[in-house]
């Protein structure tokens, strides 16, 4: 394969990399639209694993994972901006630890 | 007549459940009239059913229903007349209705006089019940009745606390009694596989001999059941106190009828008793030393009304003596004479009481001889009766009774001298009250007379008291004579001698002040033997500490429930575990996340691991 070679582990440590810092926003953020940026970011990182590794492999598998996480991406998204609408709407808020009335 | 017998029960109990419906919306005069009205009627169907029985005397069972049949048991409503039921029937309603007319003068001025028609009609009506039954549970359905009329009356005035203490214990300490007849009624049938006291008594004769285990415990129980409703030891402490009730009540439940079924009891069960001369022997025994103590503490009381509770138990001891040594008919006569002259003399007190703003103590009464001269002409009778002085009643049955226990074998000449020991004491204590009460100073003056009311049933008890002594009663067929020979004429003398001697005495410390007691009684040994004679024997503390304050400790104890311990704590750890749970679910996003995270990690380090 010409051009740079990256070795596997380096990207999947980045791939890792990412997916942690997801996580790590996921969990300490309130605003809403930082949760969904989290997941995003959480996402793209299982998506470039799945590249790297089928790259490495040198089969097509790897595109075909990551073209279908872009479309749960992509649904996911707007099912998402659709809660943080109502969100808005109905708490005036963007903040997550104020819509908890599920608890009862 | 004597097919209208179930009329005699039914006419008080009609009225009694008329008083009760109406609950004092008659006009008082009717009430009255229906109360004391039911009874007299009563009395004379007793007459008439006593005359048409004297043609033809013979015992006659007379069967209304069967109560109910559950297997082999099959009680009746059923009664049993023979002379031992006819003379008791005479005594509740005669002397029954003598009280009731009394009552109507002495209650006037209560506020609730239809409730107190209405119990002592119930009252009768299961008192007849009880001595009428022909089976012994129809027996004890009365004998419950009366146990619950006594607590309704003893508490009669129910907004005095203390009354109504009055009312539980005799209560409480009668039903201890009752448990034990109770279980010799079970005993009884399961053995005999009856309850009719007639084939009872045929049925035990052939299948058991004299002193066999069974039938000596059957006897016993059925003794516990008298011993706890006639105030004999060890169940005698409810009847002094059973004096809160109104002076009527204390005449006709406490002194001459419901206190005497237990002696009815042995008398109708006489068959069972003579089987176990074992428990005849402890009613011998406990009536004596009944009879002595008592004699002790009446000697030593103030209140006119305790003094008479304790005659009372004395006087049930001379009964119980009397059946145990075998004088079945002389315990049944002094039971008559006794209904006679204790009512009086209850009814003299109450009239005493009546006219003196309530007062109750003997030495703030005094000088009364003249001021109320009906009340001391009737007490006079009736200490005379208890006394046993020559020719009146109460001697010819005391005597009876005393000289059958000197002819009874083996122990019989101990308990003629402790029969003679009481008769003393008795002829003491009862003219203490007469020369205290009627005679010297004047204490508190009477603001008014007894009526016609109360002056007639005293005046009628007081010629049945003087007179009651020569009636013959219509036993011969009822009850086994007593064994016949005549003791040594100084015995008989001596019976004759010992009440005069008491008299004499009691004239000379309590009247004429000759003989000088005070150094002996203010001496300390006096004075505490005085005390403890006073509080009864200290029975009651004693009672107290024995029963009352164990149980009491042990409802406080049990009062928080520790055996339900375990099965709230059950309870309460699943309780705490479903609030930890639940606070789990916060409602917070990012909780749910972190928690989800930790457990991801916490799994995939086992996994690691196990890898």
């Amino acid at each position: 394969m010409p051009g740079l070679q990256v070795p596997l582990e380096h990207v999947l440590m980045m791939a890792a990399a990412l997916f942690i810092a997801g996580l790590v926003g996921l969990m300490v953020r309130r605003n809403i639209i930082f949760i969904l940026m989290s997941l995003e970011v959480m996402l793209n990182a299982s998506a470039l694993a799945f590249v790297a590794a089928g790259a490495h492999w040198g089969q097509a598998d790897g595109q075909i994972i990551f073209m279908l996480i872009l479309t749960v991406a992509a649904a996911e998204v707007s099912v998402g901006l659709g809660l943080v609408l109502l969100l808005q709407r109905r708490f005036k808020t963007l903040d997550m630890d104020n819509a908890n009335r599920l608890r009862d | 007549m004597l097919d209208f017998l179930w009329l005699i029960p039914l006419l008080p109990l009609a009225s009694a459940a008329l008083l009760m419906v109406t609950a004092g919306s008659l006009p008082r005069p009717l009430i009255a009239a229906c109360g004391a009205g039911s009874v007299g009627l009563a009395a004379l169907c007793v007459l008439l059913t006593g005359l048409s029985w004297a043609h033809d005397p013979v015992p006659r069972q007379m069967e209304l229903w069967t109560w109910m049949q559950v297997g082999t048991l099959r009680p009746t409503i059923g009664f049993y007349l023979d002379g031992l039921t006819l003379v008791m029937m005479s005594v509740i309603t005669g002397v029954g209705f003598l009280i009731h007319l009394y009552s109507t003068e002495f209650m006037e001025e209560d506020e609730s006089l239809s409730r107190y028609f209405a119990y002592m009609n119930l009252f009768v009506a299961a008192m007849l019940i009880l001595v009428m039954a022909d089976n012994l549970l129809f027996l004890y359905l009365g004998w419950e009745g009366v146990g619950l009329c006594s607590y309704l009356l003893v508490g009669f005035w129910y907004r005095d606390p203390v009354n109504g203490a009055a009312a539980r214990k005799a209560f409480v300490v009668t039903r201890i009694g009752d448990t034990a007849m109770a279980l010799g009624l079970l005993l009884l049938f399961t053995e005999l596989g009856t309850l009719d006291i007639q084939q009872l008594a045929e049925l035990a004769q052939g299948k058991w001999q004299p002193g066999d285990t069974t039938i000596v415990l059957a006897t016993a129980l059925l003794l516990g059941g008298a011993v706890g409703k006639s105030a004999q030891l060890p169940l005698h402490t409810w009847l002094p106190d059973a004096m809160a009730g109104p002076t009527p009540v204390s005449a006709l439940i406490h002194a001459a009828t419901m206190v005497t079924a237990g002696v009815y009891l042995i008398a109708r069960n006489h068959e069972l008793f003579l089987l176990a001369p074992p428990t005849l022997l402890a009613v011998a025994v406990l009536g004596l030393l009944t009879l002595l103590l008592a004699a002790f503490t009446a000697l030593n009381q103030h209140d006119i009304k305790r003094i008479l509770a304790y005659s009372t138990i004395s006087q049930i001891g001379y009964m119980f003596l009397g059946l145990g040594v075998g004088a079945w008919s002389a315990g049944i006569f002094h039971l008559v004479t006794h209904a006679f002259f204790k009512a009086l003399l209850f009814l003299a007190a109450g009239a005493v009481i009546h006219c003196l703003h309530h007062e109750h103590n003997i030495f703030r009464m005094g000088g009364l001889r003249t001021r109320l001269p009906v009340a001391f002409w009737s007490f006079l009778i009736g200490s005379a009766a208890l006394a046993a002085l020559p020719f009146t009643s109460g001697f010819y049955s005391k005597d009876q009774i005393l000289l059958a226990a000197y002819q009874w074998p083996q122990i019989g000449p101990w308990l003629w001298a402790g029969g003679l020991l009481g008769a003393l004491l008795t002829a003491i204590y009862s003219f203490r009250l007469v020369f205290i009460v009627f005679f010297g100073e004047a204490q508190t003056e009477p603001d008014r007379q007894p009526g016609w009311r109360m002056a007639l049933p005293l005046s009628i008890l007081c010629v049945a008291s003087i007179v009651g002594g020569w009636i013959s009663l219509p036993l011969a067929e009822a009850l086994p004579a007593t064994q016949s020979g005549h003791p040594a004429a100084a015995v008989e003398w001596i019976s004759i001698a010992i009440p005069v001697i008491g008299v004499s005495l009691a004239y000379l410390i309590f009247l004429g002040r000759q003989l000088d007691l005070s150094a002996l009684v203010n001496s300390g040994l006096g004075q505490r033997l005085h005390q403890f004679w006073y509080s009864g024997w200290r029975m009651d503390a004693l009672y107290n500490w024995l029963w009352v304050r164990p149980y009491q400790f042990t409802a406080r104890l049990l009062k928080d429930e520790p055996v339900d311990l375990a099965y709230n704590g059950v309870v309460h750890t699943s309780v705490a575990l479903h609030h930890l749970l639940s606070n789990l679910q916060t409602g917070r996003m990012r909780w749910y996340a972190s928690t989800m995270v930790g457990g991801l990690i916490v799994l995939l380090a086992v996994l690691a691991r196990a890898g």
